[in-house]
């Protein structure tokens, strides 16, 4: 019963529908970024002109498309910068020391990964009103006057993404630094601690190294994961061209019926990513520690 | 430890700072969201006050406008749909390709893992566009053979684009724990008399139970929160549409006719599902992210 006739039949019908599905609705538009960039495509028939680098030669002279791509560096630098910051010296201090309510703020801090982006782009629209949002009520209270500052018009308006995508992404990695630095043993800082070594020197000399793999790994990961949240965040909360990132860009053309024009900017970001990430992997090499 | 060595109210101060610093930062995640729960049961009129005033009354009515007229009932139900016609579909197709690919060399094994696992670097705004470029073709043909196009504006082709996108992450991670089973498993099963298809079905899927769930808890808030795709595929302006794009598109008509109210009745909607799940599996979801992670 078991010869290898049956066995490929099995096989067969275990794999084939997923490559099929994964062929058709991965790869195959994976390739058609790529192949279509070259081409001119019209807005309602799907005959197509070869155009060569023409699409990319007019995005490099689109002053539209290089703001949006000033916004995502913007976005990826300072985004990266203070969420990292954040994340790390929490997680550092939750699990160093010993904290009552360990697990509530556990649980707080990972509440905003889970919702929706459409959801946090309703909840910060209420933050942000100009009238009586939370925001300017705030700051109202505490500079004694009527605040007025319209968070969603420019210039405050990439502020506000920044803002809202700090508070979405800082428990998702506070909770998984969290999980990597408990598994430093607790006899190293103790012996370090006997040597006379302070928090500060604790952190920075045992901490920082042995967790640095994992430091790396994620800084890669976030760095190509803010360029596409940067676009679900600006689609959900910004008005329509107000301060377009990347793929938000690219999106738009794609809405105008310039297909074509619109994945050649999907190429130039992914590019871009990938250069980046290969950057970041290369510049925060260090030799690794073993616990 | 080191108690000894500093001032004992240096170490009390730097305890109570710390704590300060929290719980700062549980009430800048708290206070937004539990604001929402709060201004859905607001009358319209407590809108233009201080926003901090807690609502004077409980009006439903918000829930019952936003369900009736501002056809979130029916999103919802759509979303309910989607959401578990492809989790149904990913595991269908998932799991006994996991199987097969971590668990038998055949000819071409090698190479199908190669690009499942490259298939994770491929994010799906990129190749939104082609996508629904592919099935408005395939719409415009259809037209021309049969006369009507089904392609587009589907919930169920849908289901099937967001089943063949979770691929990737789910095989990889499905493989990775069937890779760790001993093959005795399945050698007994076979000598008992049971076939490819009966050991796969009957002992390993119920060994993996563990993983299974953790891909049904990412899948489920992904699908469900889910809207570039959606918005994309399901565009028709009178057609069928998610709970997630629905929203949207409230929240962009409400910034002229301002019914607040509805509004966030429509938050409390579309959020409500993910919290009660969040609350009844927590532990498996800080722990599950860091499946698949660095050491051990």
């Amino acid at each position: 019963m078991r010869n290898s006739k049956s066995r490929g039949r099995f096989l067969a019908l275990c794999v084939a529908p997923a490559v099929i599905l994964y062929f058709l609705f991965m790869i195959l538009p994976t390739l058609n970024v790529f192949r279509m960039s070259l081409f001119e495509r019209g807005a309602y028939s799907p005959t197509e002109t070869f155009a060569g680098m023409a699409n990319f030669r007019a995005l490099m002279n689109d002053t539209k498309f290089i703001t949006a791509m000033q916004n995502t560096i913007l976005l990826i630098v300072t985004v990266t910068i203070i969420t990292f910051f954040f994340a790390i010296v929490f997680a550092a201090i939750l699990t160093r020391e010993k904290i009552k309510g360990q697990n509530f703020f556990r649980i707080v801090f990972y509440i905003p990964n889970i919702l929706s982006v459409v959801v946090i782009a309703g909840i910060f629209s209420a933050i942000y009103k100009p009238e009586n949002g939370m925001l300017n009520s705030i700051l109202s209270l505490f500079k004694g006057e009527t605040v007025m500052v319209l968070w969603k018009d420019q210039p405050m308006v990439i502020v506000s993404v920044i803002i809202a995508m700090v508070w979405q992404a800082i428990g998702y990695y506070m909770v998984m630094y969290m999980a990597s630095m408990s598994a430093v043993p607790e006899s190293l800082y103790e012996s370090a601690g006997l040597d006379g070594a302070g928090r500060l020197t604790q952190f920075f000399q045992l901490t920082l190294p042995l967790i640095w793999t994992n430091i790396r790994t994620t800084l890669t990961f976030f760095i190509i994961s803010t360029i596409n949240m940067a676009f679900l965040f600006v689609k959900a909360m910004v008005a329509k061209g107000m301060a377009d990132v990347g793929l938000s860009f690219m999106y738009a053309q794609k809405d105008a019926g310039l297909y074509g024009y619109s994945m050649a900017a999907g190429v130039v970001i992914f590019l871009f990513s990938f250069l980046l990430s290969a950057l970041v992997n290369w510049v925060t090499k260090r030799e690794v520690l073993e616990m | 430890m080191t108690k000894e060595k500093k001032g004992t109210s240096g170490e009390a101060l730097y305890k109570i700072f710390i704590y300060v610093v929290l719980i700062t930062l549980a009430v800048v995640i708290i206070v937004p969201v539990a604001w929402v729960f709060l201004a859905s049961i607001k009358q319209n009129s407590e809108f233009y006050g201080n926003p901090w005033a807690l609502p004077a009354g409980i009006y439903w009515q918000n829930f019952v406008d936003a369900w009736n007229s501002a056809s979130m009932g029916s999103y919802m139900l759509n979303s309910v749909l989607v959401t578990a016609l492809s989790l149904v579909l990913l595991l269908v197709i998932a799991l006994p390709a996991a199987y097969c690919l971590a668990r038998f060399r055949f000819r071409g094994s090698r190479f199908l893992n190669t690009c499942f696992m490259a298939g994770l670097f491929i994010n799906v705004n990129y190749i939104v566009v082609p996508i629904f470029l592919m099935l408005r073709d395939g719409d415009a043909w259809l037209k021309n053979l049969v006369g009507n196009g089904f392609l587009l504006n589907n919930l169920v082709v849908l289901a099937v684009v967001y089943a063949s996108t979770a691929l990737p992450f789910t095989i990889y991670l499905l493989s990775g724990y069937f890779a760790t089973l001993p093959h005795d498993f399945e050698e007994a099963a076979y000598i008992d008399g049971a076939g490819y298809g009966q050991a796969m079905v009957r002992i390993i899927f119920p060994m993996a139970q563990p993983s299974i769930i953790t891909i049904i808890l990412f899948n489920f808030l992904s699908f469900w929160n889910e809207y570039i795709i959606s918005m994309t595929l399901m565009s028709s302006a009178t057609g069928q549409k998610t709970l997630p794009v629905g929203l949207l598109n409230l929240m962009q008509a409400q910034q002229s006719s301002a019914q607040y109210g509805i509004l966030y009745a429509g938050l409390v909607l579309v959020m409500l599902p993910t919290l009660i799940l969040y609350m009844c599996v927590q532990k498996k979801l800080t722990q599950g992210m860091t499946v698949g992670g660095l050491k051990g």
